[in-house]
This record gives C-alpha cells, sequence and structure tokens, in this order.
C-alpha cells in the first residue's frame, strides 16, 4: 500500500482511442482507393484524387464548420440552405451589376451572421439546436426562392476567372481555386482546435458543459462562437459552390447538411462532442468522394448506391464508436 | 495558529432561495496555516455557504472580506484569480480532455495566442509531482479512476498561488489510502500557510486533520470550536441538535446466524460470473433475509460485481439460478423482473433526473416496473414518498421541490427511496451511505436491518469497513477485480482481518462456518 500503488496503472486504457476512428476511416480510404486501382485502370491518374477534391471543395468547407459545432455536442442542420443562399444573393447581385469584390463581401456576411442569431437564440434562450437551425434551414431555404424562382447564371469576369483557374503540374494534373480555398480552411480550422483558447473550450464544452462552466470557461461565447464560424462556412462554401456551377440556383445543395454531417461522422467526430478532429473531417469528406468516383467508374451501378453505401458505412461507424465506448462520461 | 488575522471573512452571510432559507447570519473566519473543516447535516448549508463565498451565489446580506478587504466575487473564476480556490461537490472536470488541459484550461501559457502544449505537459508534470502523482499528463482523463480525477481537480486548484484552498467533501469517493495521500497533502499545503476549508461527513477525518471546526445546523451557525476541545459526541450533538441514539441495536441482530440463514434455497446464486477487463469470474450466494457486504478498495470491481448481478453489464459465461431455477440476468429489465433493485454509485450520472420533483424521481422506479400504462394511483404516490422523506429525513420535506435544489446528501437518499419503494426482493446499494450526514447514515443502515430481517436480500457496498461489518452477515472481500474471499461475519470477524484479506488475500478462501 504505498503512495505509487495509487497511481500505478489506473489508467484503464493507454490506447489512443480517440484515434482508432480516424485511423479506422484511413483505412477504409485507402482500401477503396486500393479498390479502385485495382479495378478500373485510369483509377491510378492522380487527376482521379484531384477531382475528388475539386468536386468536394465546397463540401470539405462546409464540414469543417459542421465539425466545430459537433465538438460543442451540437448540430448545424441549415448549412446546405446557408451554402444555397449564399449562392443565390451572389448571382442576384452580380446580375444587378455590383462589383465582384463588393458582392464577395457581402456574401460571406450573410452565413455568419445568421449563424451568429441562430447561436444566441441556442445560448440565450436554451432552445435545442437541432431546432433552432432547422428553423434556420427553412429560413435560409424561403428566402432563395424569394430572390428568384429559377435559376440565375453568373457571367462576372471574376468569378468566370475563378471558375476556370486551374492550377497544375507540367504533366497536365490540376486542381481548381477551391481546393486551395478548402486546404486554407482545413489550415486555419486544425490550428484553431489545437492551439487556440477557443477550440480547446470547444472541446471542453463538448466533454461536458457543466463542468466547464464551474471551471470558469466561456460556455456561451464559445456556443455562440461554433454557430458563427458554421455560417462563415457555409458562406465560404456558398460562394465555392457559385464558382463551380456559375449559377446560383434555388433548389441546389437540398439536403446537403445531411452528407455532411455523415462526413464528419465518418471521419470519427463523435455525435454527442469532445471528440474528433479536422483531419478526420477531410479524410471523411474523402471517403464519400471516393465512393462517388468508384461508381461513377463503374458505370453500371445507379447513382442511388453512394446513399446506399453512405448509409452503411455511417452506420458501422457509429458502431465503432460505440464499441470502442468513446464515452468518457 | 490562530493568533494572526484571517485571511477569510464572512459575516451576517443570510441567502434564501426562493423563500427557502439556506443561511441565517452565518459567521465564519478562516485563518492562514489551518485546516478548518466545515460540520453539520445534509441541507445544513454548507455546499451553500462555500458557494456565496465564491461567488457562484449573490448574498441576500452580510459582507465578505479578504485579507480585510471588502470582496464580493462574480464568480469561480474571479474568486480563483484572488487566490480562493474551489473543487466543489461533485467533480467538475472533463474527462474527454487530458489530464494537463484539465489543470489548465482556461489559464494555459500562450505565446502569440497560441497554446504551448510543451509547457503546458511540463508544468502539469512538475504540479502533480509536487501532490505526489505520477500520471501520464497527455491521458485523457476519464482513462483515471475518480480518486485520481479528484487529486487533479485538486491540482488544478492550487496551481494558481491559492492562498485559501476549499474542498467540499472531496473524500466522500476515496477510499482509506486515497484519503491518506489527500490528507498528506492537506498538510503540506497548510504547512505552505494556505488555509484550507473542508467539508467531510466522517467524523474520524476531522479529527484527524482538522485543527479547527464550524458546525452548521439549518442554515444557522451553531459555533465555531477548536478540534481539540470538542469532544466528537459533543460535535454530533452540535450537528444533530440532539443525542445521536447508539447503533448497538443494530449490532446485535446482524449477528444472526449465516449457517440458519444459508438453509435452503439461495434466492439468488450465480457461478462463474464475469467479464473480461472488468472481473474475474466468481460464484455468490444471496438468500431471502441475508445481507451481504463487498468490500475492498475504491476499483477492485466492487460496482462491476453489481453490474453484472443486475445485467447493467453482461456476464462472459457461468449460470444463475434464482429460486433454484435457472434463468438469465442479461439485461436490468430480466432483473427487475426477478425483483432485483440497483442503488448505483454514480447517483449524478445515472440516477437522478435533477428537473423532475422528489416525489416523479421517487415514484419512476416503482412506475417503470409496473409498466407505464398502469399509473400508480396519486394517492398512493403521496403516502409512499411521505414515509421514505420521513423514513430517510429528507429535507426539505415538500415532495413537489425539483430535486436540482436538494442538497448533495439529500438527493443521494431521493434515490435510495425510488429503490426502496419497489420493495424488491434483492436490493444492491452501491455506496448508499456516501455523502450522507451521520443521523441520516444511522437511518439507512436501520432500515437495511428492517428490511432484511423481513426477509429482503441485500447486496452492501461501501468503502467504509465498520458499516460493511455491522450490517452484512457475509462479506465477500474483493481485490484486484478478483473476489478472493467469502468470510462469515462471526465473532472472528474484525474490520483488521478483513483489511488484511484485501491486502494479502491472493486465493480463495470458503466461508468458513
Ligand atoms: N439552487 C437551489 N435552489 C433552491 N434551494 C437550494 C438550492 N441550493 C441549495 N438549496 C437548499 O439549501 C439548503 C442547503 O443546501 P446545501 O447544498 O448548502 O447543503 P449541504 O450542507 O451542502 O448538504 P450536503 O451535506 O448534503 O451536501 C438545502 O435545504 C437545499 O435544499
Ligand atoms: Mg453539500
Amino acid at each position: 500500500m504505498t503512495t505509487g500503488s495509487l497511481t500505478a496503472g489506473r489508467a484503464r486504457f493507454r490506447l489512443p482511442r480517440r484515434q482508432i476512428p480516424v485511423l479506422a476511416t484511413l483505412v477504409l480510404l485507402l482500401v477503396m482507393y486500393g479498390i479502385g486501382v485495382s479495378q478500373y485502370q485510369a483509377f491510378s491518374n492522380v487527376q482521379v484524387i484531384f477531382n475528388v477534391f475539386i468536386d468536394n471543395g465546397f463540401l470539405l468547407v462546409v464540414a469543417v464548420g459542421m465539425t466545430f459545432v459537433i465538438l460543442t455536442g451540437g448540430i448545424d442542420l441549415s448549412v446546405g440552405s446557408v451554402v444555397a443562399m449564399t449562392a443565390m444573393v451572389s448571382a442576384s447581385l452580380l446580375q444587378q451589376g455590383l462589383p465582384a469584390a463588393l458582392v464577395l463581401v457581402i456574401a460571406l456576411l450573410i452565413g455568419p451572421t445568421l449563424g451568429l442569431l441562430m447561436g444566441c437564440a441556442i445560448h440565450f434562450f436554451e432552445i435545442q439546436p437541432f431546432i433552432v437551425t432547422l428553423a434556420g434551414m427553412f429560413f435560409a431555404r424561403g428566402m432563395c426562392t424569394f430572390i428568384s424562382g429559377s435559376s440565375i447564371p453568373i457571367t462576372d469576369g471574376f468569378w468566370t476567372r475563378m471558375s476556370q483557374e486551374r492550377i497544375g503540374d507540367p504533366r497536365g494534373n490540376f486542381v481548381s481555386i477551391s481546393v486551395l480555398v478548402a486546404f486554407v480552411v482545413v489550415a486555419v480550422a486544425a490550428y484553431t482546435l489545437a492551439y487556440t483558447r477557443l477550440g480547446r473550450n470547444v472541446y471542453a464544452i463538448g466533454g461536458n458543459p457543466q463542468s466547464a462552466l464551474l471551471m470558469g470557461l466561456p460556455l456561451g461565447r464559445t456556443r455562440i462562437a461554433v454557430y458563427t464560424i458554421s455560417g462563415l462556412c457555409s458562406a465560404i462554401g456558398g460562394i465555392l459552390l457559385s464558382f463551380y456551377t456559375l449559377s446560383g440556383a434555388p433548389l441546389i445543395a437540398v439536403g446537403m447538411e445531411l452528407d455532411v454531417i455523415a462526413a464528419v461522422v465518418i471521419g470519427g467526430t463523435v455525435l454527442t462532442g469532445g471528440s474528433g478532429y479536422v483531419f478526420g473531417t477531410v479524410l471523411g469528406v474523402l471517403v464519400l468522394g471516393v465512393i462517388q468516383t468508384l461508381i461513377t467508374f463503374d458505370g453500371s451501378l445507379n447513382s442511388w448506391w453512394t446513399k446506399i453505401v453512405i448509409g452503411g458505412l455511417l452506420f458501422a461507424f457509429i458502431l465503432l464508436q460505440r464499441l470502442i465506448g468513446i464515452r468518457y462520461k | 495558529m490562530t493568533d494572526n488575522r484571517p485571511v477569510v471573512t464572512m459575516t451576517g452571510i443570510s441567502k434564501s432561495f426562493l423563500g427557502v432559507r439556506a443561511l441565517h447570519d452565518v459567521n465564519f473566519r478562516l485563518f492562514p496555516g489551518e485546516v478548518h473543516a466545515l460540520m453539520g447535516e445534509n441541507g445544513a448549508g454548507k455546499s451553500t455557504l462555500i458557494k456565496v463565498l465564491t461567488g457562484v451565489y449573490d448574498t441576500d446580506e452580510g459582507a465578505i472580506t479578504l485579507d480585510g478587504q471588502p470582496v464580493s466575487f462574480t464568480g469561480p473564476m474571479q474568486a480563483t484569480a484572488a487566490g480562493v480556490s474551489t473543487v466543489f461537490q461533485e467533480v467538475n472536470l472533463c474527462t474527454n480532455l487530458s489530464v494537463a488541459e484539465n489543470i489548465f484550461i482556461g489559464r494555459e501559457p500562450r505565446r502569440l495566442g497560441a497554446v504551448r502544449w510543451g509547457e503546458v505537459r511540463r508544468r502539469a508534470r512538475t504540479l502533480l509531482a509536487r501532490l505526489d502523482l505520477d500520471l501520464d499528463v497527455s491521458a485523457p482523463l476519464g482513462s483515471y479512476s475518480l480518486a485520481i480525477q479528484q487529486m487533479v481537480a485538486i491540482a488544478r486548484a492550487i496551481d494558481i498561488q491559492a492562498r485559501v484552498l476549499i474542498l467540499d467533501e472531496p473524500t466522500s469517493s476515496l477510499d482509506a489510502v486515497e484519503v491518506a495521500q489527500l490528507f498528506r497533502i492537506m498538510r503540506q499545503l497548510r504547512d505552505e500557510g494556505i488555509a484550507i476549508l473542508f467539508v467531510t461527513h466522517f467524523l474520524d477525518q476531522v479529527y484527524e486533520i482538522a485543527d479547527r471546526i464550524t458546525v452548521l445546523r439549518n442554515g444557522g451557525l451553531v459555533g465555531e470550536y477548536a478540534t481539540a476541545e470538542l469532544p466528537q459526541l459533543s460535535l454530533v450533538e452540535k450537528m444533530i441538535g440532539k443525542e445521536l441514539d447508539v447503533l448497538e441495536g443494530i449490532e446485535e441482530r446482524s449477528r444472526r446466524n449465516l449457517a440458519v440463514l444459508e438453509e435452503g434455497t439461495p434466492l439468488v446464486a450465480v457461478s462463474d460470473f464475469g467479464r473480461a477487463g472488468s472481473v474475474e469470474p466468481f460464484s455468490l450466494t444471496i438468500h431471502a433475509g441475508e445481507v451481504v457486504g463487498l468490500a475492498g478498495l475504491l476499483g477492485s470491481g466492487r460496482t462491476e460485481v453489481a453490474r453484472l448481478l443486475f445485467g447493467a453489464d453482461r456476464t462472459d459465461g457461468g449460470q444463475v439460478a434464482v429460486d433454484g431455477t435457472p434463468s438469465s440476468l442479461r439485461t436490468p429489465a430480466q432483473a427487475i423482473g426477478h425483483g432485483v433493485g440497483f442503488c448505483s454509485e454514480n447517483r449524478r450520472a445515472e440516477g437522478i433526473v435533477a428537473d423532475l420533483s422528489v416525489r416523479e424521481n421517487m415514484i419512476l422506479a416503482m412506475q417503470a416496473a409496473r409498466g407505464w400504462l398502469r399509473p400508480i394511483p396519486r394517492r398512493r404516490q403521496d403516502e409512499l414518498v411521505d414515509k421514505y422523506i420521513k423514513a430517510l429525513n429528507i429535507r426539505p420535506s415538500d415532495p413537489e421541490v425539483p430535486v436540482r435544489n436538494l442538497s448533495g446528501g439529500n438527493q443521494q437518499k431521493v434515490l435510495l427511496a425510488r429503490w426502496l419503494i419497489t420493495e424488491p426482493r434483492l436490493l444492491i446499494l452501491d455506496e448508499p451511505t456516501r455523502g450522507i450526514d451521520i443521523g441520516a447514515k444511522t437511518e439507512i443502515q436501520k432500515l437495511v436491518t428492517q428490511l432484511s430481517d423481513g426477509g429482503m436480500a441485500v447486496l452492501f457496498i461501501s468503502a467504509e469497513l465498520e458499516e460493511v461489518l455491522r450490517l452484512s452477515h457475509k462479506v465477500a472481500v474483493m481485490r484486484d477485480r478478483q473476489m478472493v474471499a467469502q468470510l462469515a461475519n462471526d465473532d472472528g470477524l474484525d474490520a483488521d482481518r478483513v483489511m488484511q484479506t484485501i491486502a494479502s488475500g491472493s486465493h480463495r478462501e470458503e466461508a468458513d462456518r
């Protein structure tokens, strides 16, 4: 009964348990890629991977914002609609002849403002995030059709340049501007979560809000911040989407919030909060992208298979989280 | 020690919650370099006094000074910054974060806004070394036992050049070894000149560590005493306001002959129950009317045994017989169906529904057992609830207050009542007296004896050996997640012998009748 016995061997699981879901996602990704390469010759082309990024850059940005929210134990259902609204507003303002720089600023302000309001509602009135962001989702989608019932094309010079710009290597492989933007967002987010007080408070609140409060952490400020960040990411995602499609359409990105949530969860972030990484989210988005690519390559499979596979994976990953028991509470 | 100037004074403090008077005109002084015990029954106002001091609550009346200067903190953060650190009654840390981060979150060393993790870890290690703890500071806190978490909470509290350290019931979830460790740290801090305010319901601990005692009763001040001048019995009298009836009656009755009790088919007999990584396989029989005590250090697997018997965890193998017929205890629903009740030690996470009223909380298990389609008539509810509020002396006695407004000890009593109401055939009590004052503790012990006399079987888990010995007919001893012995509680058995078995018992002894 020395004091040593108090401390020695008390850690019940030393394994990096919280990393296991991310590692599982990485393995899954490699396996899927392996399957692709072994089945289809063209799959080994680097451009295939680049295309996954090009097609999903906006999704990645939005998923990064969602990661913040889910890490606090919340949820943001408004992201898809905010993406659409941002694209709509941009298209409509450009159509009216506003300068591109001004449009960019306005479009980038709308999302975070809505996020801020939703965060305040969640914090000050203690309303469930699910309900508040559901309302936000309907509101933003409504605004889209209010702006225009049909799709608005974008012909602005800046937008078309952004859309067509290819950044590539001498062998002809390339990525688009939106991929670069997405990478910057990922890097900033990863840094914020790992190295700033805001980021650490996000984890603390997701772990146990009551304790966080008694430890003197700014619960309300952090909560409001994550919804604002999610709103900002959605706004950036909306701009990227409008680069990609060169239009704003009222019914674009319908149901996108669900893809985003799926990507975050497959990326290893626990839905109840407190555990997860931005890097996992990147992997989660890649998994979704590679599934899509595989099914496109096959050609004979209906695109609905994407959904079915994602559903299965989501289920498997939530099961995995349970099994590992990432519930320190 | 008390000849210098007090570091904290509180004068004429009053505090009411919506008409409930929690504190009334209380004076309190705390001197540098002393350990000061704050004593009182459950609901006496100890935690409230602490929360008033640290700014969690505003005072209605009264003044507080720190080093002679009037202060009024807006919250724990500000109090901490002024050198008044608190570890609240329940451990309040984030188990998903690392040990180091739990100590420093909110005031991490930074450079240009970026947390310096190397520095955080280094300082956490230094700090823990000061407390003689050797932990992996980057492991998640949740991977350590509650006791260690408690120590980490203290480390967090003393990091900030604290001059006043407040510990609200830090020992209620620690075992003897860990308490000794904590006291060593407290003495060390005291000798460094820190003033320590300490709340506990264990009288022995008070006499071991405290220099002075302040007693509260029903929100009022009874008095301030030097420990050396206040005999234990008078302390109890001052706390409860009357003389405590002695426990001897209980002692006599529990010595009923185990052999007689264990005639006939056992109520529950399990063999080779176990779960990999949790408890080694064990066998145990419990007869009607028998109280089986489960002794062992914290983390020795006591709770895990209880969870297996209740079906909260699944056993890897083995057999169960209930009333001699083979059955299964694989889910709580099955266990409840067989008349097993389980009062969990983890009241905040697993038991209490804070927003429901006392009555609703008490009725919960009974209602669940009946099925939700057969509501219990309100009259019957009121009858039952009243009975147990009286029996356990729950205060406030109004059954309609939300449980969140009760003091920690009273919440524990409500949880206990919830299971007593269902009148189970086997009641598993995991640390039922933790955080409960001495009067209520006696009541609960009496109740257990009464219930077992009435034919109920009880599995009684407690870190306090005296209590286990007083109540049980048979004591099962756990050590390192293994049931190492089952001892008949006859004249030959005393705390020393059980301690020895805990310390050394490596192989299974049969119940020696
Ligand atoms: N937030 C609250 N709202 C209403 N009443 C409260 C609240 N907090 C405490 N009380 C009441 O104030 C009284 C004192 O409670 P307190 O928590 O200070 O008791 P305590 O001495 O710490 O008891 P214990 O030993 O059980 O922890 C109790 O009657 C309790 O019901
Ligand atoms: Mg208390």
